[in-house]
């Protein structure tokens, strides 16, 4: 239970920026102490973060999965692909080899980032901790006891003990950390970023347009607005119980607003300007409009639930259908626009 | 959504922290915006937490009455269920269904005691321990 803890006192200067996601964020701020500078959004475009998915075969807590991105992971392994950048990356099969690792790395000065459970970090507040194990954050020191932590998703530099963190980084289950610890050990002098633009856009329009089956993308929104349009109101408690879980996924767990919709339309920004395609920024104004129907849409779904609006399930699943429609018209344009 | 739009809802959730959203500033730029809570995120937060909370309730009444395990009730005070409890021990789902039950809990080795405490974040000898509130 014990793992050795070596009490250090390093501080490895780094820039702590505040993030929307916790990936993105760990990503672009591990690049921008490497001298990279990339800003959250462009790091989430690039990875093609952007989705969408109704998984009714992986429950949470009896509740199917909704997913407003693509799956753990792939942001850091889609972005840094596209640019040629190397990571390295490294799990651990004992609690103290993978704690033992962490701070020999601090020792080499080199700040690293890690996956962990979102549980069982002790500066998080406690009505936001939940059992994910797919939390990403940075670690750049250690002083006695305590990692000096710079937590994408937080405001400010936050410490944690080291029995939590390794707690965190060693949780079991779906998707289990083991411990991983990564950092770039690459990265190319020479990027390419409108090409790792224009692949980007299209894998994600391709994704959300044209992936044949039904739970994915534009169809698996419409898959969605179906399911809440038919649910019973007999089964009340339920339905409220998927309709807040379903606003938690779109809101809370930080996506930016809007289930990442906003930060990709902020991606689509940055890119017009960088490939000189101002109907991108065309595009991003439109997205920001859908995103605002899908805040509207996660309104109007928690005042039901709570009771400040009468329920009606035909209103949310049109608002859904209308999010399916415009987001199709968008994905289809954004084609056009950079082929 | 415009920056001077993004909610300031001061949710308790947040606990004075804030996190950030994506939005337009007057230039119609789209800039990091802090936000320190909104409605209706506030609102299915608390329903999500509610949630746990009436499990654990019911998980205390049926443990005190002694139709249930202590087990059951810490679970749900981890915000946990059957399946995250036996995915985060490595047990299986129907042992962990089992060792809820009072009998089978009772007879718990030592061995799966420590699992379930590893998993639940206390110590062995708190499992059996159930408080005077739920």
């Amino acid at each position: 239970m014990n793992a050795a803890s070596i009490a250090l006192d390093i501080e490895i200067p780094f820039d702590h920026r505040q993030s929307a996601h916790c990936e993105s964020g760990v990503i672009a701020s591990l690049l921008r102490h490497q001298n990279l500078p990339i800003s959250e959004p462009m790091a989430f475009g690039i990875a093609a973060g952007l989705g969408f998915a109704y998984l009714p075969f992986i429950k949470f807590g009896g509740l199917p999965l909704f997913a407003y991105r693509m799956p753990p992971g792939s942001i850091i392994r889609g972005l840094t692909r596209r640019l040629g950048i190397e990571m390295h990356f490294e799990t651990f099969k004992q609690p103290a080899d993978g704690m033992l690792a962490l701070d020999q790395y601090l020792s080499q000065g080199r700040a690293v980032g890690i996956q962990t459970s979102a549980y069982w970090l002790s500066y998080f507040p406690p009505d936001m901790r939940f059992h994910f194990n797919a939390h990403n954050l940075v670690v750049y020191g250690k002083h006695g006891n305590n990692y000096l932590i710079s937590d994408p998703v937080i405001d400010i530099r936050v410490e944690c003990d080291a029995d939590s963190l390794r707690k965190a980084r060693f949780t079991r289950g779906v998707l289990a950390p083991k411990g991983l610890l990564y950092y770039p050990r690459y990265i190319p002098s020479k990027l390419d970023l409108p090409r790792a633009i224009r692949k980007a856009i299209l894998y994600t329009t391709g994704m959300m347009l044209y992936v044949p089956v039904p739970i994915l993308g534009v169809r698996g929104i419409r898959l969605v607005a179906r399911k809440i349009r038919n649910l019973k109101p007999r089964t009340q408690h339920h339905n409220k119980l998927l309709l807040g879980h379903i606003v938690r996924m779109q809101e809370e767990i930080g996506t930016g607003g809007a289930g990442f919709r906003f930060l990709y339309a902020s991606f689509l920004q940055e890119a017009a300007g960088m490939l000189g395609k101002p109907g991108l920024a065309v595009m991003a104004d439109e997205l920001t409009a859908v995103g605002d129907e899908w805040r509207r849409f996660a309104l109007h779904a928690a005042k039901m639930c709570k009771g400040r609006m009468p329920m009606d399930y035909g209103l949310l699943a049109d608002q859904l259908l209308d999010c399916a429609e415009r987001e199709a018209r968008i994905y289809k344009r954004l084609r056009a626009e950079i082929k | 959504m415009k920056n001077h739009e993004v909610p300031q809802q001061n949710a308790r959730a947040f606990m004075g922290h804030s996190k950030v959203l994506y939005a337009l500033d007057e230039q119609g730029r789209y800039v990091p915006t802090p936000c320190n809570g909104w409605e209706a995120e506030e609102i299915v937060l608390d329903q999500a937490i509610a949630e746990f909370e009436r499990h654990a309730a019911a998980a205390w009444r049926r443990a005190r009455q002694g139709g249930g395990s202590a087990l059951e009730y810490h679970m749900y005070r981890q915000r946990m269920d059957r399946v995250l409890l036996a995915q985060s021990t490595g047990f299986f789902k129907w042992r962990v269904r089992r060792h809820l039950r009072p009998g089978a809990f009772e007879r718990l080795s030592d061995r799966c005691r420590r699992r379930y405490a590893e998993a639940l974040g206390l110590a062995p000898e708190q499992l059996d321990a159930l408080p005077d509130q739920p």
